[in-house]
């Protein structure tokens, strides 16, 4: 579980994969630029297992292209990812089986049913008894009824209950979640939110969310990532970030940063 | 089964699936090869009821290139458009983070557009024997060589498209349709390449399908097969495949540095 002391230790290079595993995400002076414009500028955090870790930031912040980096969607400018102990750049495949992603931005084929396209992301994480982990999911996140329903036929929260079941069908022991809320009611938002809670209690599996809600960020995440222009401005648990800048909600401290209106007690502490 | 072959599976099972609830999507699958060989089956009776038997041997030509080009067709399409739906339904996003590996991706799709193919024109084929007595596997095995590399050559095509989506996003998407009707005149499919001006040959001699339908023309014509032509289709096609292939790795790594990938088909 995580080190709630110490949740951002600065890189160090470890000798072997075993003694990295405790660090899910090793990201390093991680860089992205298209042209003139620098995405994501010499970045370097640790993410250690059962850590649930927020990337906060307004849009164009970086926290897109930093999600996309650690899959491997992307590749980056400059700097070095490791994820579960693999090198991202050279050997992405051996960590991508053990993670996985939901956005919900990103599509399941909407012609299919449920039950199909859980069964293809099944097959194509190589899940052995698919049809008994589909029921297993089903059961915990109330999709029953909506298996054999298409899945372009289903309403916002159902859509995010399937991604997340698809997130969730290969166990992963890091979790990659691009707004997973965004545009839900409020009771949905809250049972997936708690969803994830119990997840990753269970199951000691990391957690990395970039949302811009900033009640679900307090509620969920032991550390947050501020970014700004593509640099990480600051960073601790949320309770650190609300004594820092003497404020009650994490809202205020975004704003603080966002409109440059800084009132930290500490000094910023390097990217 | 293999970590890989499951992989493989996985993406062909998301297409199949969508045929088995949608028969529409199979009909369509089948009616421009039926179409095709329906307006140049009459084409060839109306000629050999004119010029009499001596038109039997133009006829079976017509024929065999009509059903013989659909392969390689049909291939290609077949091979793009899987792409395409993966595209159109913005699930790559989710097929590229998964342990898929590129080959595994290429290997699914070929293994899709075979079907397509099959499924495609094996009704053409059994309309031309029935309705117009042209029974393509008169050819005998030979036919299967003739299959091989048609659908090789649909193959590096397709992945030539594929590539081009990845570089252009969806601006390049009706290459999927489109680009192999530019190579049917240099493919002398209804004709010799001898028949085609000097300066054009060269280029048709470098298609595998210019010498698929030279060596077929041969076979209905006297029954003798031309391996020479056999063996420059299976060395162009070499090529052209291994072409193909280093533009496709190329473009999926470009597509990886420009962010391509989580945008591409918007």
């Amino acid at each position: 579980m995580a080190n709630p002391h110490r949740p951002f230790r600065h890189l160090e290079k470890s000798s072997n994969r075993d003694a990295m595993v405790a660090n899910v995400i090793e990201v390093e002076n991680l860089t992205k630029r298209y042209g003139d414009v620098l995405a994501v500028d010499g970045i370097g955090f640790v993410a250690e297992a059962g850590a649930t870790v927020g990337l906060l930031g307004g849009n164009g912040a970086g926290k897109t292209t930093t999600i996309a980096m650690l899959l491997g969607l992307l590749l980056p400018t400059s700097g070095a990812i490791r994820v579960l102990g693999y090198d991202m750049l050279r050997d992405r495949f051996s960590a991508l089986a053990r993670m996985n992603f939901s956005s919900p931005y990103v599509s399941l084929p909407h012609r299919l049913s449920v039950r199909e396209n859980l069964r293809v992301y099944g097959h194509l994480y190589n899940v052995r008894n698919i049809d008994a982990r589909i029921a297993e999911l089903s059961r915990e996140l109330d999709l029953d009824a909506l298996l054999d329903r298409p899945a372009g036929q289903l309403s916002a929260g159902q859509k995010t209950r399937v991604a997340l079941a698809k997130s969730l069908i290969n166990r992963p022991e890091l979790l990659l979640l691009d707004e997973p809320t965004a545009s839900l009611d409020p009771d949905t938002g809250d049972l997936v939110r708690t969803w994830l809670e119990r997840y990753r209690a269970e199951t000691g599996c990391a957690i990395l969310l970039a949302s811009h809600n900033m009640a679900e960020v307090e509620r969920l995440c032991s550390h947050v990532l501020m970014l700004k222009q593509g640099r990480v401005v600051d960073r601790g648990s949320p309770r650190d970030l609300l004594n820092r800048y003497g404020r009650d909600d994490l809202e205020d401290v975004f704003l603080d940063i966002a409109r440059d209106r800084r009132t930290s007690r500490e000094p910023e502490p390097a990217a | 089964m293999t970590a890989a072959a499951r992989r493989v599976w996985g993406l062909m099972y998301r297409h199949l699936a969508l045929y088995r609830r949608s028969w529409p999507r199979l009909l369509e699958l089948a009616y421009w090869p039926v179409l095709g060989m329906c307006i140049w089956g009459f084409t060839a009776s109306f000629l050999m009821g004119r010029l009499g038997s001596g038109a039997a041997a133009a006829a079976s030509a017509l024929l065999g290139g009509v059903l013989l080009w659909e392969v390689c067709l049909r291939s290609q399409m077949g091979m793009a458009i899987s792409f395409l739906e993966e595209m159109w339904s913005r699930n790559l996003g989710h097929v590229f983070v998964s342990p898929l590996r590129p080959w595994e991706l290429v290997a699914a799709l070929i293994a899709m557009s075979f079907i397509r193919m099959i499924v495609g024109v094996a009704p053409a084929v059994l309309l031309a024997w029935a309705f117009y007595a042209f029974n393509l596997f008169a050819m005998g095995p030979i036919l299967i060589l003739f299959f091989i590399n048609l659908m090789i050559m649909g193959w590096w095509v397709a992945l030539g498209v594929v590539s081009l989506i990845l570089r252009h996003g969806a601006g390049a998407e009706p290459l999927a349709w489109s680009v192999l009707f530019g190579l049917a005149p240099f493919s002398a499919v209804f004709y010799p390449v001898s028949v085609l001006p000097a300066a054009v040959q060269p280029i048709a001699l470098a298609l595998p399908s210019a010498h698929v339908f030279e060596g077929m023309r041969g076979v209905l014509a006297d029954g003798a097969i031309q391996w020479n032509h056999l063996l420059w289709a299976f060395g162009l096609n070499l090529i052209w495949l291994g072409a193909a292939t280093l533009l496709f790795a190329r473009q999926f790594r470009q597509a990886r540095i420009r962010g391509a990938l989580l945008s591409i088909g918007e």
